[in-house]
C-alpha cells in the first residue's frame, strides 16, 4: 500500500476506535452526547504532556492517560444523572467548547501554539510510523471492538440496554440508572482517550482546534451512519466518512458541500443507519438468510 | 461612568439581535421538539440574499422583505424535506439532519458568495440622538427599534390571534391538536415561516451592524442560541429572549471589564451549565 493510503487508513483506524467509544455511551446506554472530541482531546493531551514534559514513554503512559480520561469521563458524566435527552445534548456541546478553550488559552497546555515533539510509539526497540503504525492502530481497534463486544454480553451491558430502552421500568426491577450510565461513559471516554493516545504520538503535534466541536460531530455522525448501537456500525461509518473526503479530494472546491449533502442524504433516507434495524443492508441480509432457511 | 453606559447599549443591542436569531429556535424547539441548528444557517442565507438585493437595487426595503420571503422558503423547505419525515426517530437523528444541513447550506453560500467577507455598506434609515451625553447612533437606535418591533409583532401573534392558538396547542399535543380540526402540518409550516423570516431580519441588521457578511457568521450563534434556549427554559420564548438579553450584556460587560481569559462563547456555557445545575428546567421554563 502506498503512504497515502497508509496515512488515511491510521486515521481512520483512530476514529474508528474514538467513534466505537461513542457507540458504548450513545448506542448502548442511550446517552446522548456531542462533546465526544473533548474526551479524544484529553486522551491526547495527556500522552503529549505525559510523553514529553513527564519523560515517560508511551505504554507506560498510557494505562495513566486511560484513567485520566475515564475519570474525566466520570466526572463529566455526572450532568446526566441530572438531565435528560437534549438538555444533555447542549450540556455536552458545552463541555466540548470549555474543554477547547481551557487547552486554548491556558499555558499550561501550550496554549495556541499546542504541543510538539511527541515521541514516536516505540515497541520492541522499534520506532513505529507507516505500515506498523497503521497495525498498531488496527490491533487497537480489534481490542476496543471484542471490549464492545464482551460489554454488550456483560451484566453491564445488559443493564445498560434495559435503562436505554424504559429508565422508570428498569430501575423500578432494581438495575441502578447512576451506576450503569457512569459505567458506560467511563468506558467509553476511555476508547476516546485511546484514540486520542494514538492520535497524539501519530500526528506529533497537537493544537487545540484538533478537538473542536466538529470533531464531535464527525463522530456522531459516524455511529449513527454506520449504525448506532451495532457492533460494526461505528466502523463502517468512519470508513465511510473517512473514505468520502478523499474520494472528493479532486472536486476540490465542491468537496465540502457534496460531503455534507450526502450526511444530510444518508440521514433522511437510512436514519437507522447502514446497519441498523431497519436498513437496506440488513433488510437484504435477512432476506438471504430467510432463503436459505427454508 | 460613560464608558459603561456605552458598553451596557452595545451589549443590549448584541443582546436584542441573539434573541431575534434565538425567537425562531425556540418557537421550532416548542413545536416539534427539534434543535434546529440549521437556522443559523437560514440566518446567513438570509444576509446573503438582503445584500445581494441590496447592491442590485440600492433599497434597503426590498432588500428585507426579499429576503424575509425567501428565507421562509428556506425554513419550510428545511421542515417538509428533512424534519417532518423524521419526527418518528430518536431526536439525534433530525440533530444531525439539522448540522449536515447547517454545513451544506454554509458551503452554498461559499461557493455563491465567495469566502472572503463582503461588506454591507448601508444606512439604516433611523434618527441617531445623544441622551445624557451618550451618543445612539442610527445603527444603535435601528437595532433597538426594529427588535423591539419584531418582538412586539411576535408577542401579538403567539397570544393574541387564532394563529396562535393553533400554535400553542400543537406545541402541547400535536395528535390532540390535529383532532380538533387543527391542521398541525400547516402550523409547523407557518411556525419556520415566522422564525425563518425573523432569522432574515437578525441577518441584515447583523451584516449592517458589523459591516461583514460570510459565509461562517452563522457558526457560533448556530451553538450559542442552543445554549440560550435551554437556559430561558427549552420552549419559552420569553425566557430565550430574557436569556439572550442577559447574555448580551454580561459577555460585553465580562469581556469590557473583568479580563477574562476564556473567550466569549465559553463563558456562554459556563453560564448554561451553571444554570442548568441550580435550574434544571431553565430560567423561565415550567416543569414537565
Amino acid at each position: 500500500m502506498s503512504d497515502y493510503s497508509i496515512t488515511i487508513g491510521t486515521f481512520i483506524a483512530i476514529q474508528a476506535i474514538v467513534a466505537c467509544g461513542l457507540n458504548v455511551i450513545v448506542g448502548y446506554a442511550g446517552q446522548i452526547s456531542l462533546g465526544h472530541a473533548a474526551f479524544f482531546g484529553i486522551g491526547a493531551y495527556a500522552s503529549a504532556l505525559l510523553t514529553t514534559a513527564g519523560g515517560l514513554s508511551f505504554w507506560t503512559a498510557l494505562p495513566i492517560v486511560l484513567s485520566i480520561t475515564g475519570f474525566i469521563g466520570l466526572v463529566l458524566g455526572l450532568p446526566s444523572l441530572r438531565l435528560k435527552e437534549d438538555f444533555l445534548a447542549i450540556t455536552t456541546i458545552g463541555i466540548n467548547f470549555i474543554v477547547v478553550s481551557v487547552f486554548l488559552y491556558v499555558p499550561f497546555f501550550g496554549g495556541a501554539l499546542g504541543i510538539g515533539g511527541i515521541p514516536r510509539v516505540m515497541l520492541f526497540g522499534e520506532r513505529l510510523r507507516g505500515t506498523p503504525f497503521f497495525l498498531l492502530c488496527l490491533g487497537f481497534l480489534a481490542a476496543v471492538l471484542l471490549i464492545s463486544w464482551l460489554f454488550t454480553r456483560s451484566w453491564s451491558g445488559l443493564a445498560c440496554f434495559a435503562l436505554r430502552e424504559d429508565e422508570a421500568a428498569a430501575s423500578s426491577m432494581g438495575v441502578s440508572p447512576v451506576r450503569f450510565k457512569l459505567v458506560a461513559f467511563v468506558l467509553g471516554t476511555a476508547m476516546a482517550g485511546l484514540g486520542g493516545a494514538l492520535y497524539a504520538h501519530y500526528m506529533r503535534f497537537i493544537s487545540a482546534t484538533d478537538f473542536g466541536f466538529p470533531m464531535s460531530i464527525m463522530f456522531l455522525s459516524m455511529v449513527v451512519v454506520g449504525g448506532m448501537g451495532t457492533l460494526w456500525g461505528p466502523v463502517l461509518g468512519a470508513l465511510i466518512l473517512g473514505v468520502l473526503p478523499e474520494v472528493f479530494r479532486p472536486l476540490t472546491d465542491y468537496r465540502m458541500f457534496l460531503y455534507a449533502a450526502l450526511l444530510l442524504l444518508m440521514i433522511r433516507f437510512q436514519p437507522g443507519g447502514l446497519l441498523g434495524e431497519t436498513s437496506v443492508a440488513r433488510q437484504i441480509f435477512t432476506r438471504l438468510k430467510g432463503g436459505h432457511g427454508r | 461612568m460613560q464608558l459603561f453606559l456605552e458598553q451596557l447599549l452595545n451589549g443590549l443591542a448584541i443582546g436584542a439581535i441573539y434573541a431575534m436569531i434565538t425567537l425562531g429556535l425556540a418557537l421550532v424547539y416548542g413545536i416539534l421538539r427539534i434543535l434546529h441548528v440549521a437556522h443559523a444557517a437560514v440566518y446567513t442565507v438570509g444576509a446573503y440574499v438582503g445584500l445581494a438585493i441590496f447592491s442590485s437595487t440600492h433599497s434597503l426595503t426590498l432588500a428585507v422583505l426579499g429576503s424575509m420571503a425567501f428565507c421562509a422558503a428556506l425554513g419550510v423547505l428545511i421542515e417538509r424535506f428533512v424534519y417532518y419525515p423524521l419526527l418518528k426517530y430518536p431526536p439525534y437523528v433530525p440533530l444531525i439532519g439539522s448540522i449536515a444541513c447547517l454545513l451544506a447550506i454554509e458551503e452554498l453560500c461559499r461557493l455563491v458568495g465567495g469566502p472572503e467577507i463582503l461588506p454591507f455598506p448601508a444606512n439604516l434609515p433611523f434618527p441617531s440622538f445623544t441622551v445624557g451625553g451618550i451618543l445612539i447612533s442610527s445603527t444603535l437606535s435601528a437595532v433597538y427599534g426594529i427588535s423591539a418591533g419584531v418582538l412586539l409583532l411576535l408577542w401579538f401573534i403567539t397570544t393574541k390571534t387564532e394563529l396562535g392558538l393553533a400554535m400553542r396547542a400543537t406545541s402541547q399535543d400535536r395528535a390532540i391538536a390535529s383532532s380538533m380540526g387543527i391542521n398541525s402540518h400547516w402550523v409547523i409550516s407557518v411556525t419556520f415561516m415566522i422564525g425563518s423570516a425573523v432569522a432574515a431580519i437578525a441577518g441584515i441588521l447583523v451584516g449592517i451592524y458589523y459591516n461583514q457578511v460570510y459565509p461562517t457568521m452563522g457558526a457560533v450563534p448556530a451553538y450559542k442560541t442552543l445554549a440560550l434556549i435551554v437556559v430561558g427554559g427549552l420552549g419559552s420564548v420569553p425566557g430565550a429572549v430574557l436569556a439572550a438579553v442577559l447574555l448580551g450584556v454580561g459577555e460585553t460587560l465580562l469581556i469590557g471589564y473583568a479580563g477574562i481569559p476564556l473567550p466569549r462563547d465559553a463563558l456562554a456555557f459556563i453560564a448554561m451549565i451553571a444554570v442548568l445545575l441550580w435550574r434544571p428546567q431553565g430560567l423561565l421554563g415550567g416543569r414537565r
